[in-house]
């Protein structure tokens, strides 16, 4: 039977049919989630897609934070349960202290709509397990707030704990500069994606979903979408709070 | 009950990069001003608030700077009490 994962939806969410489309491909059953319902529906694992929660105001992701759907995915967590936020999901979970760090203004000031290529730093967590270290995978960026920051101790901590999960890269794979047109925001040591201390939680603001087939121009994004899909039904299948290989290095 | 009015003004904390700052300050040649430097955007919410009194008043304002207008990773924000703030409820009320 395929995997149950959630794509939750708020009000101004606009890549959920994306995510739904590429969670498919992957072979999971995709449960479209409102922002108002305060259950998971015994998913498996839990997608905060793309878009513009409640229009940005505020701050991204802030007024999200605090919507009932919000309070069940941040047990869910807490529990070891799969979460990945893409883009303005992961500006959510960042907004949620889900993920540390915070998303600011790119340094352009302009909204950076572009293929970029990101590489993970590592292929044993529930969201790369089918990726490789280091090997340049394409995909969008579509964002006006992606810029990284933490402040120096937090990113040497990150670093060293190995929640660095995803950095802007070259062709060559190797991390991209503090400016474009490698790193499309600005984002410190050119972090494109982090995970939680736990390993259970990643945000990336990159778009997997939007390179989910060869007639986008990328499908790279696959290897990440697929990985949650393996690593959730491997979480299905074990006994609650055992999820594999999430725990942080 | 009584009615308390509140400014609350959030900024960009001391070493964050401010690009929109920046992009004033950019701009300012422009306009022909010179001397003008360490800009910083920020954001200004204004509310009122019922409370029985201004400490309880003061408390709700802080929460609500401290978990929702602003992120204390990123920002730093200030609560200020505008002028004409306090009346009782039931006189306001009859204004709206």
């Amino acid at each position: 039977m395929p995997v149950r994962v959630g794509v939750v939806v708020f009000p101004g969410s606009n890549c959920d049919r994306d995510t739904v489309h590429a969670l498919s491909i992957a072979g999971a059953d995709p449960v479209v989630l409102w922002h108002e319902q305060a259950s998971l529906e015994g998913v498996a694992a839990v997608v905060l897609p793309g878009g513009f929660a409640y229009g940005d105001y505020v701050r991204a992701g802030v007024i999200a934070r605090f919507s009932p759907v919000m309070r069940a995915v941040s047990a869910f967590a807490a529990d070891g349960g799969l979460v990945l936020g893409i883009c303005n999901g992961f500006q959510v979970l960042a907004e949620a202290g889900l993920v540390p760090g915070a998303l600011l203004r790119n340094r352009s000031l302009r909204f950076a709509g572009r293929q970029v290529a990101i590489a993970a730093l590592r292929d044993d967590t529930p969201f790369t397990r089918g990726v490789s270290v280091g090997t340049p995978l394409r995909m969008p960026v579509a964002h006006g707030e992606g810029c990284y920051f933490a402040d120096d101790a937090t990113l040497d901590q990150l670093e060293r704990d190995g929640q660095v999960l995803f950095r802007y890269v070259d062709e060559a794979g190797r991390p991209a500069g503090p400016a474009e047109p490698g790193n499309p925001n600005g984002s410190l040591r050119a972090i494109a994606g982090v995970l939680n201390k736990a390993g259970n939680v990643a945000g990336l603001m990159p778009h997997p979903e939007r390179a989910a087939e060869a007639i986008l121009g990328s499908d790279d994004g696959m290897g990440i979408v697929r990985s949650l899909v393996e690593s959730a039904a491997a979480a299905a299948n074990t006994p609650a709070g055992l999820v594999g290989s999430a725990g942080a290095r | 009950m009584s009615r308390y009015r509140y400014a609350i003004n959030v900024t960009p904390k001391a070493g964050i990069l401010d690009p929109q700052g920046r992009a004033v300050e950019g701009s300012l040649g422009h306009l022909g001003i010179t001397g003008v430097s360490e800009v910083r955007v920020g954001r200004r919410v204004e509310l009122t608030i019922d409370a029985v009194d201004a400490a309880t008043a003061l408390a709700t304002a802080d929460r609500l700077a401290a978990e929702l207008l602003s992120n204390p990773l990123i920002e730093a924000y200030a609560v200020e009490p505008l002028a004409g703030a306090s009346s009782t409820i039931s006189a306001a009320a009859g204004a709206d």
